[in-house]
Formats: C-alpha cells, structure tokens, sequence
C-alpha cells in the first residue's frame, strides 16, 4: 500500500496536444474536427491528441492499447506532465495537474507518481542498489533509510544479490526489474508504464506481467500500462482505452473489446486472440430454467471459458452450473455455447 | 590607370595608424587607471602559485616523485604509467632539469586548475542556453586560432611582465577546450535518462549533479586533457614575459644558438607532456567504465 495509505484515481478531460509552433492557434482546428493529415499538411502542424477523456478508477490497472504513433506514449506523459497539454485537464487525487506550478509538479512526480520506461532509463553509473534508491534520494530520505528501503524493493523482485552490480551487468530483464523496484521504492500511489516491457523477449515479458500482477494483488496501485500487444493488455488490464491517431476509440474490460468492437479497425485488431482466456463464462451463461440437481457440475463466475472447457473435459460433463462468489446458481452454460463464443465469426470459414 | 589592381586598395596609412594609436591609446589609459586594481584582484592567484612552486620546489624529490606516483596510481590504477613517470622525472632530475620542471609543472597545475574552475561552469551555462551557445562558440573559436603570442600583449600592458600575467595569458590560451566538451557532453546525455530523472521530481540541481555531470564526465576528461596540453604548450611561449620554468632555458637557447640546451628543456617538456596525457587519458577512461558499455 502507499505509505499515506491513499488509493487514487486519475480523470483525464477533454485533452488536446497539438505539436507545432503555434499550438494554441490550432487547437480550434482540431476542435473544428480537421483530420490529422489535414492538420500537418496545411498547418504544419502534429495533432498528436484529440479530446481524450479516460476515467482511470484508483487501485486497477489501466491499459492504453494502440500502435506505434497512436499518441499512446505522449498520453501517459500527460498524467505526470513530462509533456503539456494544448488544452484540457488531469486531475489526480482531486487536483488538477495542469495548473501546478512548478515546485508544486516536482512534489507531486516525487510524491504520488513514479514511472518505468521502456529503454528502462536507468543511470549507468549508479549500482543497481543507488538506480532503486534515485526516487528516495530526490525526495531527500537519508542514505540509510533509502537504500534499506531500496534493498527491500529489489529483493521482491529477486534481484536480490545483484545490488552492487552496474546496469550494464544485467540483461534487460533484470535492468527492467530494477526499473520496477525504483518506481515500486517510491512509494507512490500512481504508477506510469510506458511499454515498460516491450523491449524484452516474449517469455520475459511474460514472466513480468506475472510478476506485476502478483505484487498488484499486495498493494492496489493505480496502475497506467501503455502498450502496443494486444495480448499483453488483455492479460494485464482491468479497463482498456484503445488508441488510434490520437483518439480513444473504444473503452471497456477486454471482454467488452472483443465481444462488442466498436468499429472495423478493432475487430482486426482482435480476430487472432485468444478468446477463450478473455472471456469469461458469465458472458456466455443462459439464466437457471430448470432446478439445480445435486451432481451437476458447478463453475465459479469470473472463470474463463478456456478454463471452463478444460474442467468441463476433465469431469466428463457436457453441462456446467454457473455460481457466483457466494455459491448461488445463477446460470448454466453448455459446451456447445463455449465452443461457439470461442470462435470470431466475422471472418470467412476458408 | 589599374595601379589600384595591382596594391589592394587600403585605407589611407594616417588613418589607419590614427585607428591603432587611438585603441592604444585607451587601452593605456584604461591600464593606467585600472591596473593597479586588476593587479590587487589578481593577487590571490599570485598567492595560489607561489605556494605550489613552493611546495614543488622545496620539497625533497623523492617525496615529490612519490608522491606524483601515489596520485597517478589513485588516479589510472595503471602500473605502466606510474614506472614511466618515475622513469621520466628520474631522468630529468640527471640532467639538472629538476628544478626548471617543477616550476613548470606547478604552473600547468595552477592553470588546468583555473581553467577547470571557470570553464565548467561556462559550460554547463552554454549547455542550458542555445543563445548563449551562438555567442560563445565564435569567441571561443578567435581564442583557439589567434597565436598565442597576441595574448601576451594586453596582458603584460595590464598587469606587467611576471607570472600573473603569464599564468593569464595561459588560461585564456588553454580555456577553451574544457568549456567546449563541458557544453558537448552534457548536450549529449541521453534524453530518456534525463526524462527519468524528471519524471521522479529531481529539481534542476539534482538533474546536474546526479545526471548531467557525471555522465558527461568522460567528455569533460576529454576536455580537461586537451586543457592540459594546451597549458603545457603555452607556458613555453609565457616565457616570453617572464614566467620561470622549462621555457626560459629555450628561449635562452633560441638567443644563443645553443641546440643540446634546447633540446634537453624540449624533451624535458615532452615528457611532462606524456606523463599528464597519459594520466589524464586513463583516469578519464575509468571513469568511463560503466558509462560506456551501455552505449555500445
């Protein structure tokens, strides 16, 4: 948990981020709703963010999905405001991050946010215990406590033994991870991850999320996850803006995405996902008609219909009840709906 | 009809020399008025450099060569440089040098000090500001390329001839190097680790000292070497007005056609030379140790 034991959630307003030498001037263009290309070819200048309005709940994890050029990077640098916005506004924990002055954003980026770079950005000639510490240390903690509390953080993510070796020692996983433990040391509320994983490989990657979402479960930060890979968001995120050309095109859990695309773009997009991890069996479930028999099957809502087929499978049923968390019935799903849900269909069969 | 063709057709010589007289003139004038207060400013330099001749030249030399060696080895951890600075100064203290040395020496300390001192900051201020960049880089380029024996005039008309002026003269000469690779390093500095650093709230200072200094040190090293250098090669030439050292006995040897002395003081000056390149070079390239890997 944050040491003021605050949860806090971000809303992010009607923001514009217009590049070029005369942003403001622009920005009524963009409010005009001139495209993109427009934009840059007659006014030279880069639309980079159009009305975005994200509300990002405290203690969950957000992802912004898009791909490279989507805005999705220079969003995230709006919460902490390594970038200005034209127009709009961020509020975090009830204040607005816009309108900070300068001393007041340096208490703020020190006190309720940190953030994990995708280059991992850490200081090459600073030992692996001092990178995990640097947050602590701008904050002004005494030398003892920091690097206790640093050492601390780098042993949850098993680094442990590595503290006195330079960035340029590990692997990018590992430098990653203390990545992770200096922004984790920090303490703060808000954590900000700029495709913090993308640049490691695929079953490293993996094994990061995994980390992530185990320490998740122990301290319920408020957690913005920019990524390119669809998979990656699906995994890790509790609520999923989708990204394209600088405008939020669809918002919702994963399951939301790839049940309802809102347009043809996404439903490219999530044609080759994995449904049946994604899904869950309540999205799937006919309501009780008839009474619940003693030997039925019983599933858990929340289970995916991956998991549901396997157990299905296993215990030789064809028909499973579906409870709730306080083992109510409240549904029946049957293998040939799992099966059907599993597949997109707005694709040809050949 | 064409003489002007011929002969570039220049202002008229009364005029141009009424324009030199004039600038002379208020140089003069500003010498007379100010110069005793420059002098009086300048004093602690004098102070400054007449406790290290002190301490190089009263000192016992086998504490002086041991104690170069100690530092070398703190600074490089590199034997081979330690055994040729032992070598050389053994050498040159055989050939009568000794003395001549250290008097050079200190002033390239005193020198590289002042340059470091001044130039840093000179160009971390270059490093924040594009103007200020525009405008230092032509006059840093006049420092560089104007011989260094123009340097001596004002001087000595200010101050007179000695080692204060000498030791100026010397800066001014060898400055340039450090602030220019003082600005290029820290413009240099990877951007997604400054980012870093903001993003975590580090105030403008904390950027500068736990950042941009450090990781523009092997670049600043760079430039503290050729700083160095240039200081060696100029106090030859400060000879001229009156600073003591290895520079005398050569100018000595210029006026009397005395080769062998002018090329025992020469190679007395190389081997300086060597010792602090080589050191300067090895320490900037430890410091470099982890920096660099990252980047390859």
């Amino acid at each position: 948990m944050p040491e003021d034991g605050t949860v806090i959630g971000v809303s992010i307003r009607g923001l514009y981020k217009v590049f070029g030498p005369n942003a403001a001037a622009n920005i009524e263009r963009a409010r005009g709703g001139i495209g993109k290309a427009e934009l840059l070819d007659r006014h030279g200048h880069v639309l980079a963010l159009r009305n975005i309005s994200i509300e990002i709940p405290g203690g969950g994890i957000q992802v912004i999905m898009g791909l490279s050029g989507s805005g999705k990077s220079t969003l995230v640098r709006h919460i902490n405001r390594l970038i200005d916005p034209t127009a709009g506004e961020v509020i975090a924990g009830g204040r607005d991050v816009t309108a900070m002055s300068p001393r007041e954003l340096r208490a703020f980026r020190q006190t309720k946010t940190a953030m994990v770079f995708q280059k991992f950005a850490l200081l090459p000639h600073r030992t692996v215990l001092e990178n995990a510490a640097y947050g602590l240390k701008v904050k002004g903690v005494k030398r003892a406590m920091r690097h206790a509390a640093a050492a601390e953080w780098i042993e949850r993510v098993d680094l442990k033994g590595f503290e006195s070796r330079y960035p340029h020692q590990l692997s990018g996983g590992m430098q990653q991870r203390v990545g992770l433990a200096r922004a984790l040391a920090n303490d703060a509320p808000i954590l900000l991850m700029d495709e913090a994983f993308s640049a490691l490989d695929p079953l490293i990657r993996v094994d990061m999320q995994t980390m992530l979402l185990k320490l998740q479960k122990d301290f319920r930060k408020t957690i913005v996850f920019i990524t390119h890979d669809l998979d990656e968001a699906l995994r890790l995120g509790d609520q999923i803006a989708v990204l394209r050309d600088g405008e939020v095109i669809q918002q919702g859990t994963g399951q939301d995405i790839i049940l309802r695309p809102a347009d043809d773009y996404i439903a490219r997009f999530v044609r080759d996902v994995n449904r049946g991890r994604v899904i869950k069996v309540e999205a799937v479930m006919q309501p009780l008609r008839e009474p619940v028999a003693a030997d039925e099957a019983r599933i858990t809502m929340g289970t995916s219909l991956e998991d549901t087929a396997r157990f299905l499978s296993q215990s030789g049923k064809t028909v499973a009840l579906v409870a709730d968390a306080a083992g109510r019935p409240v549904g029946r799903v049957d293998a040939g709906q799992i099966m059907f849900a599993m597949v997109a269909h707005d694709r040809p069969s050949f | 009809m064409s003489h002007w063709l011929y002969g570039f057709p220049h202002i008229d010589s009364d005029t141009l020399f009424l324009i030199k007289h004039r600038i002379d003139d208020g140089f003069r004038a500003f010498t007379g008025a100010y110069g005793d207060g420059i002098s009086a400013f300048f004093l602690p330099l004098d102070r400054f450099l007449i406790g290290v001749d002190f301490v190089l030249t009263k000192t016992p030399w086998p504490i002086v060569i041991l104690a170069f060696a100690g530092l070398i080895w703190l600074a490089t951890h590199a034997w081979r440089i330690v055994l040729s600075t032992v070598v050389i100064f053994v050498l040159i203290g055989l050939f009568g040098m000794w003395n001549d040395t250290m008097l050079t020496v200190a002033m390239v300390v005193v020198a590289t000090t002042l340059s470091v001192v001044v130039g840093i900051p000179i160009g971390i201020a270059m490093s924040r500001s594009d103007v200020l960049q525009r405008v230092a880089n032509p006059v840093l380029d006049v420092m560089q390329t104007m011989p260094s024996f123009v340097y001596l005039i004002p001087v000595v008309m200010l101050l007179g001839i000695g080692r204060v002026p000498g030791l100026i003269a010397v800066v001014i000469y060898a400055i340039p190097p450090v602030i220019r690779l003082t600005n290029l390093g820290i413009r240099l500095v990877d951007r997604d680790i400054l980012e870093a650093a903001d993003a975590f709230g580090s105030s403008g200072w904390q950027r500068l000292l736990n950042v941009q200094l450090p990781l523009a040190l092997p670049t600043i090293m760079a430039g503290i070497n050729q700083t160095i250098m240039m200081a060696l090669a100029m106090v030859v030439i400060a000879a001229m007005i009156g600073v003591e050292g290895l520079g005398q006995p050569v100018l000595q040897a210029i006026a009397n056609q005395y080769f062998t002395l002018g090329v025992f003081n020469g190679l007395a000056i190389v081997g300086i030379a060597i010792v602090l390149d080589r050191a300067s070079q090895a320490y900037g390239r430890r410091l470099q140790k982890h920096i660099d890997v990252q980047h390859a």
